[in-house]
């Protein structure tokens, strides 16, 4: 790992601890979702669809509910209805109406794996045996897999309800229609010297985080409920589960259990609601555990999409134009992440005349959650693939030609507004002074590809509380799940600025009662937003402090300054008091001190990243080798440097299994085939080089640290950047991904036989 | 006077217009304006008072949290851009 930080001024702030939670992971005393046990608790199991598209035509439970330890059984029509209109929570917009459709199908089955009722009983066997016992009369439909499928005239249609206005109001699987222009398209075509357009397909990949979905709801007479599961967002869950139940947000309480990863998948609910309605229906705590093959078939993946793509560029390298199509599915209910992937796609790049257009497509697939950058992965590996030929085109390196091109402060948006302080160039020019771009790449069929990638990050809600102990040591509260090391970063924030040792600060998470309303752990904010909030808090403390100390020495506190962990009289010689001498006499000077703060966080500061990838192509069986790997990103200051390096390096190889591997692999019958982790292949350790990192620091002046958030822009690059490295070994430009060996050796072999008709044709 | 930069597929509705001078030192106040100017275009932005959830509001290059509360400056630019939601 080739790491550095500028440490600056700062004590704690970019050393590497060992995390506070450490210990509890490796022995295995940490409390994961599925871990909790109740007395008396029951055990659910889901009846799922068996089939891509039907009508319900009718359910019957008899059998199901003879069967002895059975306790209650739900369907959708058991849940109350709600509303069809769109509402904020958190960073997410959510239809509760399709929520709860989605939770439980009501007439309809969307997609392979659509749960359609959940069984209460007092073992998770009797339970599996009842769901087999449910029987459902289906009128199956004609699927419908693909958005070109989804938006040909005459397509079978999924929701009844679904219009688009654009298109006259007619019933359509078009859910929505962005679109985005500056400039003149056909001028800025018309100065092109160069000109590349082509079309590329993503496949549906899951985040495959190993913890599957799980809750344990508990529902009490005085109507209180409490769900213990695991989260990106406890608040999340308690709004989502109060909309799609119709009962008041203050009725729920949400416990985030320990979380084994999430990556976006863990921002929406799916077993919550259902864990309490069960356990109102049964008066027993009821458990809900999801298999491997049920996060797979019907939690959400990310969408699967088809983009096409023109730029075109003057000779001397400059883009000056950009059209693109672009088309994302949603899964069965409207709400992919094409608005995000239009806005991402060329957002590295001062393009003067654009036209991006991209369209919300309802299939039969399950529906679409949050994954690391939602859409801009699928949008990067199409336009940065062709920035790569362009380059080629105009005899540039592939990062000069960035570099030239690079969006810098003032430089304008997709969107439109300018961007404020960033360090998009910073992060080619890491990766042009990397080792790894330096030195030579030698040998056959070997080649190295370069790509960049941008991402929003996030704002929004988060609080935090800074207790000071009795001993001078401290606890920071959050009600941030901690799904990349975040409890250490909120630990050594309040240590920086209390002066004390980051051993002296124990840092937790706390459930939806016990610390103020906090958005998701999602859009890399939790170390921004929650590390503003926590920052804020305890320089709340301080200010008590200097209070506490001012009553001490009967001094003014304007008179006191506080620095390295002790307050200090600014005047006379009287000798500093530590925070552990202080605390001792809070009892006296007006009792404990909570610092608090709740932030709803400005200052957002966009992500890049840039990644270099070194393959080796078998020639027999295109089986695509990563041989080194270096990716540079823009932290704008990294708090625990390790951490940041983590998710960098995490980021790059769900990207890489994205380029490779992984794929929803469906039949004609729209049946999802590949429902375990053996033919759902990610990426292992023995498929991966250590990936190096070079974390780049330009501070993003919208925060008291610099900080920007680190969680996701990593994943961005690697498709685009393995496919630009296969270009380089074997000469085929690649379009689809997963570029899995029977798709590049049908590529490579055509490119044989073409090369071979133009020697032909040559002689 | 501040400047509202009408989202693409709304230009139809200010006659292709991308850039609209308003009157306004709020969101609400700026959207007031420009329904005054361009009848029928805040249904687009507003619902029930406040703005969309699909919408995000930037300001000066900021994304803002207040929504239709949100203070806007004498020179400010107003966007109106499509909510993002994130992962990880």
């Amino acid at each position: 790992m080739a790491a550095s930080t500028n440490n600056g001024h700062f004590k704690v702030i970019g050393t590497r601890p060992i995390r506070h939670d450490g210990i509890d992971k490796v022995i295995g005393r940490a409390k994961y979702g599925a871990d909790y046990a109740f007395p008396g608790m029951l055990h659910g199991k889901l009846l799922r669809s068996p089939h891509a598209h039907a009508r319900i035509k009718s359910i019957k439970l008899d059998k199901a509910l003879a069967l002895p330890g059975v306790k209650a059984i739900i369907t959708g029509k058991d849940l109350p209805k709600a509303e069809n209109k769109l509402e904020q929570s958190g960073e997410m917009t959510v239809n509760p109406h399709y929520l709860s459709m989605n939770i439980l199908a009501h007439d309809k089955v969307l997609y392979d794996g659509h749960a359609i009722a959940a069984v209460a009983a007092t073992s998770p066997h009797i339970a599996e045996e009842a769901v087999l016992l449910i029987e459902v009369e289906y009128e199956v439909l004609p699927p419908v897999m693909t958005v070109e499928a989804a938006m040909k005239p005459g397509a079978a249609i999924l929701l009844d309800d679904l219009r688009n206005k654009e298109e006259g109001d007619k019933r359509t699987n078009v859910a929505q229609h962005y679109q985005f222009k500056r400039g003149d398209l056909e001028a800025g075509f018309k100065a092109a010297d160069y000109i590349v357009e082509r079309e590329f397909t993503t496949a549906m990949v899951h985040q495959g985080y190993i913890e599957p979905h799980n809750a344990v709801g508990i529902y009490t007479t005085d109507g209180q409920a409490t769900i213990y599961c695991s989260t990106q967002g406890a608040f999340e869950v308690r709004s989502l589960s109060a909309q799609v139940l119709g009962v008041p947000v203050g009725k729920i309480k949400v416990v985030p259990a320990e979380i084994g990863g999430g990556f976006g998948g863990k921002t929406t609910i799916y077993l919550e609601p259902l864990s309490i309605l069960l356990s109102k229906m049964t008066g027993a705590p009821v458990k809900l555990v999801m298999s491997r093959s049920e996060v797979l078939r019907a939690s959400g993946p990310t969408s699967g999409s088809k983009i096409k793509v023109k730029l075109g560029a003057t000779k001397d390298g400059k883009l000056v134009a950009a059209q693109i199509w672009m088309a994302y599915e949603a899964g069965a209910f409207p709400g992919s992440p094409v608005g995000a992937g239009a806005m991402c796609i060329i957002a590295p790049y001062t393009i003067e005349n654009l036209q991006i257009d991209g369209y919300d497509v309802v299939v039969n697939r399950p529906k679409t959650a949050a994954y690391r950058a939602p859409g801009a992965t699928n949008a990067a590996f199409a336009s940065e693939t062709i920035i790569d030929e362009l380059a080629d085109k105009c005899g540039i390196d592939p990062l000069e030609f960035r570099i030239n091109n690079g969006v810098k402060e003032g430089s304008p948006q997709v969107v439109g507004p300018p961007f404020k302080r960033i360090g998009f160039i910073e992060t080619c020019e890491a990766i042009k002074n990397s080792d790894h771009y330096k030195s030579k790449l030698t040998g056959k069929f070997r080649g190295r590809g370069v790509a960049s990638g941008f991402w929003f990050n996030a704002g929004m809600q988060s609080s935090a509380t800074v207790n000071i102990h009795t001993d001078g040591t401290a606890s920071v509260v959050t009600g941030s799940p901690d799904i990349g090391g975040s409890r250490a970063s909120m630990a050594m924030i309040t240590a920086e600025v209390l002066g004390l040792p980051v051993t002296d600060v124990r840092p937790l998470v706390a459930d939806t009662d016990s610390i103020g309303h906090t958005d998701v752990t999602g859009g890399s904010r939790v170390t921004f937003a929650t590390g503003m909030a926590v920052y804020e808090a305890a320089q709340d403390a301080v200010k008590q402090l200097i209070e506490r100390a001012a009553k001490v020495w009967e001094i003014k506190p304007d008179e006191i300054e506080f620095r390295d962990g002790a307050v200090h009289a600014k005047a006379d010689g009287k000798p500093p008091m530590g925070i552990k001498e202080l605390a001792k006499r809070l009892a006296r000077t007006g009792g404990p001190i909570t610092g608090r703060a709740s932030v709803n966080a400005r200052g957002v500061g966009p992500a890049f990243a840039t990644t270099c990838v070194d393959v080796e192509v078998d020639p027999d069986t295109a089986k695509v080798q990563i041989l080194r790997c270096t990716v540079a990103q823009d932290a704008g200051k990294a708090i625990h440097p390790s951490y940041v390096e983590g998710q960098m390096q995490g980021g790059t190889a769900q990207g890489i299994g994205w380029a490779l591997n992984e794929e929803y692999f469906y039949d004609d019958k729209g049946i999802l085939r590949n429902i375990g982790l053996l033919d759902y292949r990610m990426p292992t350790c023995l498929d991966l080089p250590m990936i190096e990192t070079a974390i780049v620091e330009v501070p993003n002046p919208g925060h008291p640290l610099g900080v920007r958030g680190v969680g996701e822009v990593s994943i961005v690059p690697p498709p685009a950047a393995v496919a630009n490295a296969i270009y380089d070994a074997v000469g085929v430009r690649m379009t689809e991904t997963p570029m899995s060996p029977p798709r590049l050796l049908r590529e490579i072999l055509k490119k044989l036989a073409a090369d071979d008709a133009q020697s032909a044709a040559a002689d | 006077m501040p400047t509202a930069i009408i989202p693409a597929l709304l230009r139809p509705l200010t006659s292709n217009r991308e850039r609209v001078a308003v009157a306004g030192r709020t969101v609400r106040a700026v959207i007031a304006d420009l329904e005054r100017q361009f009848p029928g275009l805040a249904a687009h932005l507003l619902d029930g008072g406040e703005i969309k959830p699909s919408i995000a509001i930037s300001i000066d290059g900021e994304i803002v949290p207040g929504g239709v509360l949100e203070p806007v400056g004498e020179h400010s630019e107003v966007h109106f851009i499509p909510a993002i939601g994130g992962g990880a």
